[in-house]
This record gives C-alpha cells, structure tokens and sequence, in this order.
C-alpha cells in the first residue's frame, strides 16, 4: 500500500510539476526584456485547451502518427521515475538503471522523429533529421558524463552514482550538463523554441502536424524532460543523496530553479548559433564531460 | 598548494582548448595572454614559503610581459592588418579540438610513467607542458593566417616555460628574463612582419606566401 501511494505521488509530481519550468523560463525572459510575458501556468492551458481539441489527421499518416508521441511521453515519465529525488531513492532501482535511463531518453527521440516523418511531409524530415544529428554529439557528451560518474563512485546505479557530488570535476560536469540540458530540450542557442521559421526550427519543426491531445502529449514530454535533465544536474553536482530529507528537498529544489533562471537567462542574452558553429559547441559540452572523466578518473587513481 | 596549482594548470589546459576552437583573432589572443598570465603566477605559488626578489620580479616580468605586452603588439598588429577571425583553416575547429583534448589526454597518461622527481609527481606541471606544446603545433600547422601562427607559437613557449618551471632552483634570473625578452622581441618583429606581409600580399593568409612574385 504504502509502496502504491508512494508511486502515485512520485508520478503526481513529475506530471504536475514538470509543466512549470517552460513558464519560469518565460517569465524569465519576459522579465529581461522588460515585458510583463505570459502567465508562469500558461502551458498548463495549453495543454488543459489542447486536450479537449480534436485530432487531424493526415489521411497518409499511420497509426503510428498517434502510437509515436504515447510511446515517447511514457518513455519520458519511466525514465522520470527512474531518476532518484535525493534521500528519496527512485520508485524503481537496480544495477545497471543508468543505461535503461538513456536508452529510454533515446526511444522518446525516436518516437518523436518517427512520428514526425508519419505525415511524409518535407519539412518534418528535416526536422526530424536535425534533432537526430545533433543527438548523435549529445548522447557522446552524456555518455561520457555518465561513464565520469561511474567512475568517480564505481557504481552503476543511478542513486548511488547521484549521492555524492562529482568531486573535483564537478565545475566541468556541470557545464557540460548545462550544454546538453540545452541541446537536448531545444533551448536557444542550438534551437529557439518560439522560432516559426522553416530554415532555423529543429524540434518546432518536428511537431508541425500534430494536434489536440498527442500535441499535448509532446508539449508535456518535453517539458518533463526538462525537469529530468535539470534534476540530474542538480543531483549529480550537489550531494544531495547525503543530506536530511528536508534539506534535500530544499535545496533540490532551488537547484533546480536556478537552472531553470539560468536556460531563460541564457535565452535572452544569447542569440542561437549558426547551424555549422553548432557542432562545435556540442563537440565542446563532450570534451568539458570527458574532462570530469579524466579528473574523476585520476582522482580516483590517487 | 598542489591543489591549487593543479587547477592553474587545469585552466591553462582548458585556455588551450578555447584557443583551439575559437575562430574569431581577439579570443585567442585574450585566451593565449591569460594562459601566460595563469602561468606567470605559478613560481609565485611553488615559491610561497621562500620568496625572494628575483622569483617575484621572473613573476611580474612574465605576467607583464605575457599579459600585457605582446597581446597589445599582436592586436595593434591585427588592426593595422584589418582581420578579424580566422576563416579557412587548414585543419578545421572541431578536428583540431579533438587533437587537441586527445593530446591532452594522452600527456596526462603519459606523464604517469615518465620518471620525475618525488615533488613533482602529484603535479600537473609535465602534462600541461605537453599539452601546451601539442597545442602550440596544432595552432601551428592547422591555421592559415598569420597571426593565428603567432599566437601558436606563443603557446608553445608557455608549454616550455611551464616545463622549465620543473627547474625553478636551478635557472638563473639570467636566463629566464633572457627568454622573456626574447619572445618580446620576437613578437615585436613579428608585428612589423605581418605588416609588411599585408602590405605585399594584401592578406594574411600564409598560403598566398608560397608562390613567388617580382
């Protein structure tokens, strides 16, 4: 009973919580440009409007179309329920969950570029082609990231690996975190989530002829994942894992706030990159982790 | 003071790799005169218990000469040259930063197994030397302009001069400024070469330097 109630409320959570962070970053950015902006709950709106609507589909378009962003959002919400919240632990846990986390972070993608192409539209495929070759340099970074955790506290179990702080890689960990975090949720200076240029979108473009209730599936997806990198980069900086469990709350979640201030910070003050400078900034992220690696690596060494 | 003097050594080898990726002339020459500014610290730090004069004035020379003097020649240098950002170069920015964090990596295994002595082994001295020099080479076969070269070369040297502090007790003051004001002097006519090029060849680019002219 106690196992179930704890589950609901984990699941309660991210489901709720996980829209609030893209309404931060709004305020943020509203904020800095000296706008009164939208509404912190305004995705939550969206979503409740998006909901209710109907559904178009494309008469080409597979069930996949519907399957694609089901499939991707429970992705999204098991690898949330993987990720442990500090003393908390994780509603599910055994060796080796680090591997299953990324390999359901990876199917969310697929899922997305797979819905994407159902409508055969030309547009949707560059999209979607986009999104996948800037995966293939973030996966390396959060690989490597992973691989330095491992190494730094020999475990393969997200809870264990997320305890402790990183150690004296920790500064690097955690801007190559930041940079994957952005690459990964199509924060601006890889991608501009308000963008409704052909040329420039990578995941707007993606979610182009999606309606009513698998676009708010998408939308929310998306905003949980958000969450899920913000929290793993709190949690693999700070030592969380070892503080009461009230403190840990606290400071879990003004981390996560500050990031979350940090990516709208980040979005006004800088402009989105070129698409070729683009490589070498995720090249950058991959060798700020493989970095930690080497620290964590030699530290442990010693 | 290890510490500390590992994570000098550690942000000079992450300024190594910012020059490697940057494409526009002022950050890599700021990146280059800090990574000499970081360096001209460190005889001050491994010296802390006995400072004397000439240790602190091989410090200040360093960091003035470094942080000051020859990025204000490299950047009147550019000015009179009119560039601004490396375009075409020979080995391009994503590659070269691979070189160069695999030759930083391979310097860091690679200095596990070199012989040193009992006080320099906790140290980063040798691996950033080498991932300095590594760098220096990179810079200087891999880009095309002029200046880009300079700069190169100037890590080079900080990759020297961050081996020769492994000899601190045993190098004259002589020597040291020796070496100082030779890169000085260096800079200084390289400056009035890359005017000269720009005034031949009207460019900088070192590939236009191959074919000969009346």
């Amino acid at each position: 009973m106690n196992l179930i109630l704890d589950l609901i409320l984990r699941l309660a959570m991210w489901l709720l919580l996980a829209p609030l962070l893209p309404g931060i970053i709004n305020k943020v950015k509203a904020w800095v440009a000296g706008r009164r902006g939208p509404p912190v709950l305004q995705l939550y709106y969206d979503l409740a409007k998006l909901w209710r609507k109907g559904v178009v589909m494309s008469t080409l378009a597979s069930p996949g179309f519907i399957i694609g962003p089901a499939v991707g959002w429970v992705a999204l919400l098991s690898a949330a329920l993987l990720m442990p919240l500090g003393p908390a632990g994780s509603a599910v846990s055994f060796r080796g969950d680090v591997l299953l986390l990324i390999y359901l972070l990876a199917l969310a993608r697929f899922c997305t570029a797979w819905a994407a192409m159902e409508t055969g539209s030309a547009f949707e495929g560059m999209g979607s082609a986009r999104e996948v070759s800037y995966a293939v340099l973030t996966e390396a970074a959060i690989i490597a990231a992973v691989l330095s955790l491992i190494v730094h506290t020999s475990s393969v179990t997200l809870i264990t690996m997320l305890a402790p702080s990183a150690g004296a890689g920790a500064a690097l960990l955690a801007a190559g975190l930041f940079t994957v975090l952005l690459a990964e949720n199509c924060r601006v200076p890889f991608d501009d989530p308000n963008t409704h240029l052909e040329l420039t979108m990578i995941h707007e473009a993606m979610i182009l002829d999606h309606s009513g209730p698998p676009l708010a599936a998408i939308l929310h997806g998306a905003s949980i994942k958000l969450l899920l990198f913000a929290v793993l980069l709190v949690q693999a900086v700070l030592p969380i894992g070892e503080m009461s469990p009230l403190a840990a709350a606290g400071v879990l979640a003004g981390g996560v706030l500050t990031v979350t201030v940090g990516v709208g910070l980040v979005e006004s003050l800088l402009a989105r990159l070129a698409f070729r400078r683009v490589p070498l900034l995720l090249t950058t992220a991959f060798l700020l982790c493989l970095f930690a690696l080497l620290v964590a690596w030699k530290g442990g060494a010693k | 003071m290890s510490g500390t003097l590992n994570l000098l050594i550690g942000l000079a080898m992450g300024l190594n790799l910012i020059a490697l990726g940057s494409s526009r002339l002022p950050s890599l020459i700021r990146a280059m005169s800090l990574q000499g500014v970081l360096l001209g610290m460190m005889p001050l730090l491994m010296e802390h218990e006995r400072l004397d004069w000439r240790v602190i004035l091989v410090a200040l020379a360093t960091m003035a000469g470094k942080g000051v003097v020859i990025p204000t020649l490299l950047r009147r240098a550019m000015r009179a040259a009119n560039i601004e950002r490396e375009i075409q170069p020979f080995i391009g920015f994503v590659p070269s930063l691979l070189l160069g964090a695999g030759g930083t990596i391979a310097a860091v295994a690679l200095a596990r197994g070199l012989p040193l002595l009992p006080e320099h082994v906790g140290t980063l001295l040798v691996p950033g030397s080498l991932a300095a020099i590594l760098t220096g080479f990179i810079l200087l076969i891999g880009r095309a302009k002029a200046i880009s070269q300079v700069c190169g070369y100037l890590i080079l040297e900080n990759g020297i001069y961050l081996f020769g502090l492994l000899l601190i007790h045993s190098t004259p003051l002589l020597v040291e400024s020796g070496i100082l004001l030779d890169v000085t002097v260096g800079v200084f006519i390289i400056g009035i070469i890359v005017d000269r090029i720009q005034r031949a060849f009207d460019s900088l680019d070192t590939r236009k330097l191959t074919t000969l002219r009346e």
